[in-house]
């Protein structure tokens, strides 16, 4: 079941026009700016189906920027975020995607500084709900409402183990996990969605295990 | 957790509970949250959709000038007493009217179940208000009853207009206030779902055809007719009418329809009213040229 709090259907509250153009896209934005962990100092966004086609009557612009600006859906300032953008110094760019997405609202957003890059892709699927299919080139499956870890590793055996052995040792519980890969052998994404918030020092743990590349979080 | 109406039904049935109480004893279980927290986000909610009623009857306009002002001049109509339908119904149209207004002025909104179909819920719900004179926790009961509803809708079918026309959106807000009036008004769990069944097949085939994009026109006239549907589709269920298609079967074909729509009838802006003159003039004038793709 796709849906599972009644909060999806009566809320969020929101600035409007449209949940799934505008709260959808706050949502996508935001995700991927606690993803990158900082503020970027440039990001392309593409837009596919509707999204390409509505979205400067959506607001999808605004709203998106406003996520990458760490916006809440609510947040009275949404109005104003490409402005807001452009005086903290970051680069936006648009651009309308002619492709058939396999959803209807899909949105690709790349973004980065001089230190890393990032690249997601996200659906909007009515709402405001939203899920993360693919990110840096791995697909996934991940709604931004729980917290998560995205753990980056080598497809060796028993790295799962490890961080299930770690995550166990605190008494944090797994509501959802899978593991992507491109290649056999080479680099894997593992996504974990827990039920609270993660610790940083736990972070630091899971770092320090073999074959474990990088940790990132996403709190609630 | 309910998978469909079948089962929320029975279940409010066989533990002689309303349907809001189905509801929030599902949410504590799935989210572990106290009653109280749950209750108090509800609250909130209700606020909100309150606040954008009392400032769209004051008369709000929207960044294009398309939509605004609607709600409070057939407020003024009421109050005039020569009206042809009835007065909680068209109070219910205009309050549905205020809450979307609000929405295209890109003020804050409750989305239930999504921001273009805002409007219904909540403007059934502050007419029937003046008419019940509930207290407020009836009022959250309501939004819980609602929710419930919208709950099995968005599982099984959908309610985005992008993936299954306007009858996802308004069509599922009508039958989810449709239900939620009848709990309020009394009635039993079985007929909020036949009033959810006949408000909901009045709206299959509704198509989502947004002018220049803008969730506008037709959007804020749709939720005005979405909550009269509510309010007659309620009526009819108290009064003992029941659907011949039962609810989920009718929420199937909702589903069933919307996948077989052509995409330009779902939120792309390609056809339908979008596809008018009249559309294509005003999306002109708003972004200054309209989009070459579409012509």
């Amino acid at each position: 079941m796709k849906y599972r709090s009644v909060f999806d259907i009566i809320g969020p509250i929101m600035i409007g026009p449209s949940s799934s153009h505008t709260a959808g896209a706050v949502r996508i934005g935001k995700v991927a700016r606690n993803l990158f962990g900082r503020k970027p100092a440039w990001a392309d966004i593409f837009f596919y189906g509707s999204f390409a086609e509505t979205y400067r009557g959506h607001g999808t612009d605004v709203a998106i920027v406003g996520g990458l600006l760490n916006f809440d859906t609510f947040d009275e300032r949404m109005k104003t975020s490409l402005h807001i953008a452009k005086q903290e110094g970051i680069r936006i760019t648009f651009h309308e995607e002619e492709a058939i997405p396999p959803h209807p609202n899909t949105a690709k957003i790349r973004l980065g500084d001089e230190k890393g890059e990032l690249e997601l892709v996200g659906i909007s699927i009515g709402g405001g709900k939203i899920e993360i299919i693919e990110l840096n080139g791995f697909e996934l499956k991940l709604s931004g409402h729980h917290p998560a870890l995205l753990i980056m590793h080598n497809d060796r055996y028993g790295a799962i183990a490890g961080v299930a052995n770690v995550l166990a040792k605190y008494a944090i519980n797994i509501g959802h996990m899978e593991v992507s890969r491109k290649e056999k052998g080479k680099q894997a994404l593992m996504t974990i969605e827990v039920d609270q918030n993660i610790d940083d020092a736990i972070v630091e743990q899971l770092k320090a295990l073999p074959h474990i590349i990088d940790v990132t979080k996403i709190v609630e | 957790m309910f998978r469909n109406v079948a089962e929320l039904v029975e279940r409010a049935e066989r533990e002689q509970i309303k349907i809001a109480e189905v509801m929030i004893r599902q949410e504590m279980e799935v989210t572990e949250r106290s009653r109280e927290d749950i209750i108090a986000q509800m609250e909130k909610n209700l606020q909100v959709m309150e606040q954008a009623v009392i400032r769209g009857l004051a008369g709000v306009r929207s960044h294009s000038g398309l939509t605004g002002g609607d709600a409070p001049l057939l407020q003024q109509y009421i109050a005039r007493g020569q009206f042809l339908s009835g007065e909680t119904i068209l109070d219910a149209v205009s309050k549905a009217m205020a809450t979307n207004e609000v929405n295209a002025a890109m003020g804050m909104i409750c989305a239930t179940p999504t921001a273009g179909s805002a409007g219904v819920v909540p403007g059934t719900l502050f007419a029937v208000k003046e008419k019940l004179q509930p207290t407020r926790e009836q009022m959250v009961e309501f939004l819980f009853t609602a929710g419930a509803f919208g709950f099995v809708v968005a599982n099984n079918a959908s309610i985005s207009g992008a993936a299954g026309g306007c009858q996802a959106e308004v069509g599922s807000a009508a039958g989810m206030a449709a239900a939620a009036l009848v709990e309020m008004a009394g009635g039993t769990p079985r007929q909020a779902a036949e009033a959810m069944a006949i408000a909901l097949k009045n709206m299959l085939g509704l198509v989502c055809d947004p002018v220049a994009g803008l969730v506008e026109v037709p959007c804020v006239k749709r939720n005005a007719i979405g909550a009269a549907n509510a309010m007659i589709a309620a009526d009819m269920a108290l009064a003992g009418i029941q659907s011949r298609i039962p609810c989920d079967e009718v929420i199937e074909a909702m589903f069933r329809i919307g996948q077989t729509m052509p995409v330009a009838l779902k939120e792309t802006a390609q056809g339908g009213l979008a596809a008018t003159p009249t559309a294509r003039k005003w999306e002109a004038d708003i972004f200054g040229k309209p989009n070459e793709k579409r012509e």
